[in-house]
This record gives structure tokens, sequence and C-alpha cells, in this order.
């Protein structure tokens, strides 16, 4: 175990390296730069533009400007924000728990409805709610999330008045049951294409765990149909989604850019989305970095899961 | 037919199975699985049913289980279990039946067990799905269990995943499992396929010796009239869903009444122990001489210490006379696969020379030795996996000799003439892998491997998903291949009865070494190393006074016949 963790670890990193390089690279060949809105200002010369690079270091060549933000970024200085000149992890921070609330809300949502549609689908195949679930999931994976959104604040917003049509809270309010009146709508039509993926994975897996012999074993031993589904076929079937789950789990703190956008949820997606429109390299350096170093954890952490649950693989 | 049923009364009698005809779905191949069988298991005895692939066996242990699929169905007849009528039973009737008055064992014992259950928790399952006794009680009946299938360490075993266990280890946990409940009856379906034959003598001596035990009354599938000679006291011939004969062992196999059942026994591979006429070709010079031949498995890394290392071919020496067949020999994890692979340097070995023709196959780099490819030409074991499904049998046979330079009119010419001598019509040229039956398949194998011309042919358990009707006629047509055209061979399978019929010489592996070597009377006969004796000791129904004679009853069908 301790083996494949090192094995892991170095593995990571080289890939946490080149990721870093190519966005470093990628976000500085972007034409005109990260000082290009002051060129328009009317109130900035181009002698202020000049001062200003010097100042931020953007004056020097690509490949020292990388190793000095590289070499800050080990020290856990992630840089500063060109915007309001906060620290970048400070940024980060006041963003990631406003989308860990609404992705993490919607996940959960997503597996237990999804996981549940699938096994359903799979035990009752061909069936009419097989059939609708099929037709359903189609649907959800082919319209724009940011569709179901506006249709989603038409209708319960200002149609039906249930529900507000974006933020986080009331200002002024910001009780606990105001929170979960802002979350509901944007955390339900987030969680629409997840429903569907996952539905859609858990049937195969379901349908799979059901065609195995050992299925025929218990049947042959008067297992109860009931005791095989949970024990068998469930058991057998979400080994697989669990390596999907971690593929999930970068994107409950990364956030979702379009259903943040729409709804104003002041999460990371957000973040993102407006640091580039800034032109704010640090903050949107820290995020991709942020991102890499999930996807890599993510994985990570669905490999041990799956090594405990499942007793024939064994990390080494 | 009928004839053989004798009139039992319903106290001995444990299955009785009446006019049972089992309907297939629309639009299958035929209309019935099973038509009109009708017999009789008595108490304390072990009934075979015996027929090649498609007979319907398994439909009808499945059927006896109430464990059919959906699609099928049973749509006439009776089958009493202890006296019930299991057929239109409700379902939770059904189920309170199974595992408490039938249970059943399979072919493959790897997946029949769940992966991520304990073999402990599997056999517990049975006693707690009808009820019996406390979780306490259910523990010390499952270790008892383990020991009476004679498993090692059962407290260890209790607690072990089925990953760990050996194919033979793990049909005792099924064997444990069926006999939780001491159930009347115990279906067996072909549970001795999957093992290799040491395992496979040790699993019917179990099954044997504990149906005599407990008084159990046994229904045994088997496809392999060795089998059926070993353990059986009554017999059920089935051919394409109908049952063709019955009647006791001796009667079914001593004198058989029904043509099917005659050509069946024939068909049965027998150790000849006498040796092959040798060709008569002048020469007499080697075409293969393989020296100290080494292949070791890493797997894991070096670098944390976790390698494990398994010498899969071990430092192995033999010479292959031209137009000789040199059989391998082996049980699974002896390394026969390896060493075949090694040959046609689909890998590479470590260390060692292999002579073919007088070059160092082993020191050629793989450029080097893609001019010698079409010389050295392989079939495979599987005939169904080895073919390319979207390629026509034409695009098969060709593609390779037009990649080595041949002009593709001269191919087409012959991989016609090829697919006739294999004995399929000119019209297979055509036509897709899917349309041809598993024989059929393994002609166009061989037809593909022929293309080249080769001068050595490595076959790799080419007959062993085959069969045994349709292996006889493969094996007749790899000799006459081998006569007509001075092709030398080496011929890989685990089966001693097989490679007995097309050996010169035989060279019998275990774990990676060849322990003996010799022509096929040397082996069978007086075999000189104790793992050779073990070996030929354990195939079914070739011990002295097995009922079943060493003469075949007719000739082999004529070839093609029964494609």
């Amino acid at each position: 175990m301790s083996g494949f963790l090192l094995n892991r670890l170095s593995q990571s990193i080289v890939l946490l390296v080149i990721v870093s390089i190519i966005g470093f690279t990628v976000l500085n060949l972007m034409p005109g730069g990260p000082l290009a809105q002051f060129g328009l200002d009317p109130g900035m010369t181009q002698k202020d533009v000049e001062r200003l690079a010097a100042q931020l270091g953007l004056n020097r060549p690509l490949w020292i400007q990388y190793l000095d933000w590289a070499w800050r970024l080990l020290q856990g200085d992630w840089g500063h924000s060109f915007r309001d000149g906060s620290s970048v992890l400070a940024v980060i921070g006041r963003h990631l728990l406003a989308t860990l609330l609404l992705m993490g809300t919607s996940t959960a949502f997503a597996i237990a409805v999804g996981a549940w549609i699938g096994i359903r689908g799979a035990t009752h195949r061909y069936s009419l709610f097989d059939y609708c679930a099929t037709a359903g999931a189609m649907v959800a994976l082919s319209v724009p999330t940011f569709w179901f959104g506006l249709i989603g604040i038409y209708i319960f917003t200002l149609k039906l008045g249930w529900v507000p049509a974006g933020n986080m809270y009331t200002i002024g309010d910001g009780s606990v049951l105001d929170y979960l009146h802002h979350l509901i709508l944007p955390s339900l039509v987030l969680s629409l294409v997840h429903v569907a993926i996952w539905s859609r994975y858990m049937r195969t897996a379901t349908l799979d765990a059901l065609s195995q012999d050992f299925v025929k074993t218990a049947r042959a031993k008067g297992v109860s149909e009931r005791r095989i589904l949970l024990k068998h076929v469930v058991g057998n079937a979400l080994l697989p989604m669990i390596t999907l789950a971690g593929m999930q789990l970068p994107s409950i703190l990364t956030g979702a850019l379009v259903t943040e956008t729409v709804f104003t949820w002041p999460g990371m997606g957000r973040l993102f989305l407006d640091s580039l429109g800034y032109s704010d390299y640090p903050v949107v350096m820290g995020l991709l970095i942020f991102s890499a170093v999930l996807v890599v954890l993510g994985n990570l952490i669905a490999d041990i899961i799956i090594a405990t649950v499942d007793p024939r693989i064994r990390l080494g | 037919m009928a004839s053989g049923i004798q009139v039992a009364s319903p106290a001995d009698v444990a299955l009785s199975v009446r006019e049972l005809t089992v309907s297939l779905p629309e639009g299958m191949e035929r209309a019935h699985a099973v038509v009109n069988i009708s017999f009789d298991l008595k108490r304390g005895q072990i009934l075979c049913i015996i027929g090649e692939s498609g007979s319907g066996k398994s439909v009808t242990a499945n059927a006896i289980m109430g464990l059919l699929p959906k699609a099928i169905r049973v749509s006439a007849g009776a089958i009493h279990l202890d006296g019930t009528n299991i057929v239109s039973l409700s379902p939770d009737k059904l189920r309170s039946l199974r595992g408490r008055v039938v249970s059943m064992i399979f072919q493959d014992p790897l997946s029949a067990l769940n992966p991520v259950m304990t073999v402990g928790a599997q056999i517990e399952e049975v006693m707690a799905a009808h009820d019996v006794g406390t979780p306490a009680s259910r523990r010390s009946r499952a270790i008892d269990l383990l020991i009476e299938v004679g498993l090692p360490d059962p407290q260890l075993m209790y607690h072990q995943y089925p990953f760990r266990l050996s194919g033979g280890q793990r049909q005792r946990v099924m064997i444990a499992m069926a006999l939780a409940l001491e159930p009347a009856i115990l279906i067996a379906d072909e549970p001795t396929t999957a093992l290799d034959v040491t395992t496979q003598a040790q699993i019917l001596k179990l099954i044997r010796d504990i149906q005599r035990r407990k008084g159990m009354s046994v229904m045994f599938i088997t496809h392999d009239f060795g089998v059926v000679a070993e353990i059986a006291d009554y017999v059920v011939v089935m051919e394409k869903g109908h049952c063709v004969e019955q009647g006791s062992a001796e009667q079914v196999l001593k004198s058989p009444g029904h043509l099917y059942t005659r050509r069946l026994i024939a068909a049965v591979p027998h150790l000849t122990g006498t040796n092959r006429a040798p060709l008569d070709a002048a020469e007499r010079r080697p075409i293969l001489k393989v020296e100290c031949l080494v292949k070791t498995y890493r797997s894991g890394s070096a670098l944390f210490r976790t390698q494990r290392i398994v010498p899969a071919v071990n430092g192995i020496t033999f010479d292959l006379t031209l137009g000789r067949t040199l059989g391998v020999v082996g049980e699974s994890g002896s390394g026969k696969s390896s060493l075949g692979r090694l040959l046609i340097k689909l890998m590479e070995s470590d260390s060692g020379s292999i002579l073919f023709e007088g070059r160092d196959l082993a020191q050629l780099s793989e450029a080097k030795f893609r001019p010698l490819r079409p010389k050295i030409q392989m079939i495979f074991q599987d005939p169904f996996a080895s073919l390319n499904p979207r390629s026509t049998v034409g695009q098969i046979l060709t593609v390779g000799p037009v990649a080595h330079g041949m002009r593709y009119s001269e191919a087409c010419e012959r991989a016609r003439e090829l697919l006739f001598h294999v004995g399929l019509d000119s019209g297979a040229f055509d036509r897709y892998p899917h349309e041809f039956s598993g024989g059929q398949r393994q002609r166009i194998g061989i037809a593909r491997a022929l293309m080249f011309k080769p001068k050595l042919l490595i076959a790799d358990e080419a007959v062993s998903a085959l069969d045994v009707s349709i292996q006889a006629q493969i094996l007749k047509l790899l000799d006459q291949i081998q006569r007509e055209t001075g092709v030398s061979m080496i011929f890989i399978t685990h089966d001693l009865r097989v490679a007995s019929q097309i050996c010169d010489e035989i060279a019998v592996m275990h774990r990676g070494q060849i322990v003996e070597r010799g022509p096929p009377s040397q082996i069978f006969l007086a075999p000189k190393s104790s793992y050779t004796r073990e070996l030929v000791a354990a195939i079914p129904g070739e011990q002295p006074g097995s009922m079943l004679e060493h003469e075949g009853y007719v000739e082999y069908p004529k070839q093609g016949e029964t494609l």
C-alpha cells in the first residue's frame, strides 16, 4: 500500500508540473496579456503600463516568470489577485463554501436518485419505467443546462413565484431556511444531467451484475430476490461507480460554470469566469492548480476505496 | 425410447421427469429446447445426462431447479421433486425448495461465487435464506462443511475470498454450499469441465463419496463419456433436445442401442498406448531445436519491492523431427501455452535458443524474424474469438499472405482450394465467421494457418473447445494434412487422451519444466516420472475395469458429416 502511494504521488507530481507548465504557457499565449485592458484606458499612458508591468514582474522572460511563480507556490504563496490585491488562497476560500454547498447537494441527490433509477431500470428492463428513464436521460443529456436553468427560473420564479431567481441568500436574512430556499432550484437543475449520467452507468453495471453466474448460484441456494438484488447485485454493481464518483469529486469543488452564472451563485465556477474576464492571471492559475490537485486526489481516493471494498484488488 | 424407464414406486424415486417439453422463444434455431423427455432419478443413485452442446441437458437441469430464464418456459410435462410437482409452482414455493430439497453446482466455480463475499458468508447464506439455525450455529455448520469437503485450514478458509482459492478449492466450496441443508437431490452441471484432470479426479471422488455417505441422489450433467464411466449408475443420452437412449450405465456403455450413442462413445479419444505409424518421409532431420529456454513473468515494481516473479518456462530443451508431431501436455499453469507463444515470438524469451532450420529465432529482431513468420503458424484454441467477426472468411484467409507479398488473385485461389481441402464448400469464402459452427470455424482457422505453406504448425488447445465428435474430425483432419504436406506440428493440450491420438512423441510439462518425454507407449503404459503417473491415473474412464470399451463401435463419421 505504501509503495503504491509513493508511486502514485510521484506520478501525480510530474502530472501537476506538466499541467502547470501547459496552463501557464497557454494563458500567456493569449493575445493581449494581463495588462491589455489598461491599454484602452485613456487615463493610462503607455509608460504607465510599462511601469506597472515592471512592478508586477511581467516584463521578464516567460520561463523566469513561471519559475518564480512555481517557487512561490511551493512556499505556500499562491500570488495576489490583480483585481483587488488580496491573496489568491483567500479568494478561493471565499468562493469554495458556496460551491461546496451547491455541488454537494446536487451530487448527493444525483447519486441517490440516479442509482435508484438505474437499478430499477435494470431489474424492470424494457418496462415502461425503463423506457421513460432512458428517454428522460437522453433529454437531460442533450439539452444544455442553462436552458433548464432559464426555464426553471421562468416557471418557478416568474410564473409561480416559489423560489428566488438567483444568489445564495437574501441580504439581511441569511437564515438556514433562506439558504435552502435559494439552493433548491440551482441544485435541482444542476443534478439533472448527473442523474442522467448516473442512471445510465448504474443501469449498465446492474445488468452486468445480474447476468453473472453468482446471481444464479444465489437463486439456486433459494435466496430471496430482494436479498439477491441488495447483497449480490448492487454490491457488485457499485464497484465501477466508485471510480465515477472519484471523477466527480473535483467538480464538486471547482463548481459549475454555467449554472453558477445563470443563478448568480458566488461559487468557484463564476470566480473562474470573472477572473478570466479580468485577465486576473494569478487567480486563474491558482484555480487551475487547485482543480488539477483535486482531479489527482479524486482518482487516488477512488482507487483506495475500491481496494478497500473489493478484496480482489490489492494496491501494490 | 420409453422402454428404458422402469416403473418405480414414488418412494424410491427422488426426482421424476415426465414428458417434459421446454419451448424456446420464436426466432431461435429450433422451437423446443427439450422435447418430451422422461426419466427417473432413484434415491441414492447417480444419474448422468450426457450430450453435446445444444443437446438441451443444461436446460433440463435449470427446469428442474425452476431457474429457466423468463423467455424459456416449460410448455408440457411434469417434474416431481420428492413427490411435489414443481411445474407451475409459485415462485415462493419454488424458492423454498431450492437449496433445501435440491441444490446445484455449476461448471465455472470462479464466476459462480460472489467475488466480494467471503466463503463463509456465502455458505451461511443458504441456511439464512431458509431460516435455519442461529448465526452461531450457522457458522459452526459452515466450518464443519468446509472440513467435510476436504478443504485445508477451514478456520482460515471461512474468512477467505473466492479469488484466493484454486479452481478445485472453489468447486469444493460450491459443494459445501450445496450440502449445507442436506438436500435430497444434487444437480451438478458439468462441475469438472473447467478443472484440470487431476483436480477433476478429486472432485469426482468427493461427489461420489459424499453421495454414498449421505445416500443423496445426484443428477450429473456432462459431455464426457469418461466421466460417465467413472461415476454413473444410470445414463440418459440427449441429442438436440431429445432423449435418444437411457438405461443403466453398464447397458448404455457396453451395448449402446442408438446410433448417436455409439457414435459419441466411438468419438471419445482413448489412450492408445500404441505409437503412431511414422510417415514414410525419407528425411529424419530435426526442424526445431529448443535449448534451455527460459521465460520469467515479473509483475509489480522492483523499486518498491512488491515484485512477484513467476518462472513460466524454466530451462526447456527438446527437438522436433521434420514431419512429426510433438505433444506438449500439462495442467493449467504448467507453462505449456507460454512455451507456444515463445516459439512463434509472440513473446520474447529471457534466455536460451530456438533453432529453427538452423537459425536461432530467440536472437532475431522482429524485423529479421518477419520473413520467417509464414513458416511457423499457429492454430488457436477458441474458434469463436480467434476469427475477426467483421471480416469475411476470404479476407481472413488472404490478408496475411497478401501482406507477405502474395498476389491477391493467387491468394484467393489458394484460399478456395484450402477451404475445400479442410472440408468446407466454396461458398464459405464470402461468408462471415458467425455463420459457421465451432467445428467449421476451427477448420477455417486451420486453413488460415495453411495459407502460408508453413513448415511448423503450433496448435494451442486446438480441439479443447469442441464437442467430442467434432474433436475427432478435427484431429483426423490435422493428421491427414500432416501426411499430405509433411508439416511438423507442436500440439499443446491439457488432454492426455487427445495427445495420444495425434502425437509421435509427448512432453509432459509441470511447473515450467519438462518432467518426461517419450512416445505415447512410454508415457501411458510405462511412465517414468511420478507426475506423469498421477496425470495418467486421473484420466476419467481409463482405469482398469472401466466400463468404457477401448475399441470404437463404428467408424469415424465421414468428414463433414455432422457439421
